[in-house]
């Protein structure tokens, strides 16, 4: 790929104010891959790209990764956190790439929880 | 850990947990003189001289959530087994310097692995921190620093889809040029 130049990055900053003035621009679900060394050993990277990969086409302003550390739960790792306004937050287990662009597609963006990865409701 | 790029994301992640808005990277590769140096930075609240003596056992953390601390003891492990070591400078307040060396074509040097995928995990997972990068292979080098690209979009925050899209492209391309040993200079 070439390198972009800074008047490609100045036309895709006006295009991108544009389009989020639209909308509300509030981040309503929060997804959190925690990253401490348990969970960096045993693939929250991974877990975290999949993710990334799966936002960017989304194009979803209200939606917010984050990284933190280790929540305790290191025997479950890698683990990712969902929460969604309003609702009770959700914790995933044993996650892998797979399982966050099903989690992504069926919880984040469909709003049905995947009790199936599920550790537990906070 | 599979490869040292996972450590490089974890070393950094501690210093974030330590409170730092500025992490700095770098990875030299110099095959000729058989080396490979990483060297992670941050101006998070630093650790005592007693402190960085004890960093490396897995049995001293200053967590009070558990009693064990794994992330440097393992560099240190995983530096160690191919000829190389592991240095910390720290001062409190001010940041700490982590600095590992591996004997690059040692049979247990652990590859170096995906490192795209360790800095986006950075820069998109810790959005308020700014991240300098540095990969330089022999004489080619990748670099990227987010107060430029911050600076480019005027503002736009790095978790903007257009901005990380950017980043995760400009990333990937760049450590494939540098696998394939490309001359292009990253650097503009």
């Amino acid at each position: 790929m070439a390198k972009m130049s800074i008047e490609e990055l100045k036309r895709i900053k006006e295009e991108t104010t544009r389009e989020t003035s639209l909308r509300t621009g509030t981040a309503r679900i929060k997804i959190t891959v925690h990253m401490g060394t348990c969970g960096i050993a045993a693939g929250a990277r991974e877990v975290m790209n999949a993710l990334m990969e799966e936002m960017a086409p989304a194009e979803r302003a209200d939606i917010r990764v984050v990284a933190s550390g280790c929540m305790g739960m290191c025997s479950s790792e890698p683990n990712v956190t969902v929460e969604a306004e309003g609702e009770e937050p959700i914790v995933y287990q044993h996650m892998n790439a797979n399982k966050m662009r099903q989690v992504f597609h069926r919880h984040v963006l469909e709003g049905e929880v995947q009790t199936d990865f599920a550790l537990a409701k906070i | 850990m599979k490869e040292l790029s996972l450590h490089i994301l974890d070393v950094a992640e501690n210093g974030i947990a330590a409170g730092a808005d500025q992490i700095r990277i770098a990875v030299v590769e110099q095959r000729q003189a058989n080396r490979l140096q990483i060297r992670i930075e941050d101006n998070g609240s630093g650790i005592s001289m007693e402190q960085v003596d004890r960093v490396v056992d897995p049995f001293y953390t200053s967590r009070t959530t558990r009693r064990v601390g794994m992330g440097l003891s393992l560099l240190d492990a995983a530096a160690r087994q191919c000829g190389g070591d592991m240095r910390i400078q720290s001062e409190p307040g001010k940041g700490t310097q982590v600095d590992a060396q591996f004997v690059y074509d040692h049979i247990d040097r652990a590859p170096l692995g995906d490192m795209a995928a360790t800095m986006t995990s950075l820069i998109l997972g810790r959005p308020a921190v700014d991240f300098q990068y540095r990969h330089r292979v022999d004489g080619s080098e990748l670099a990227l620093d987010t107060r430029e690209i911050r600076q480019a979009f005027e503002g736009l925050p790095v978790t903007d889809p257009r901005v990380f899209r950017y980043i995760m492209q400009t990333l990937r391309s760049g450590e494939e040029r540098l696998r394939r040993g490309g001359q292009d200079q990253w650097r503009k």
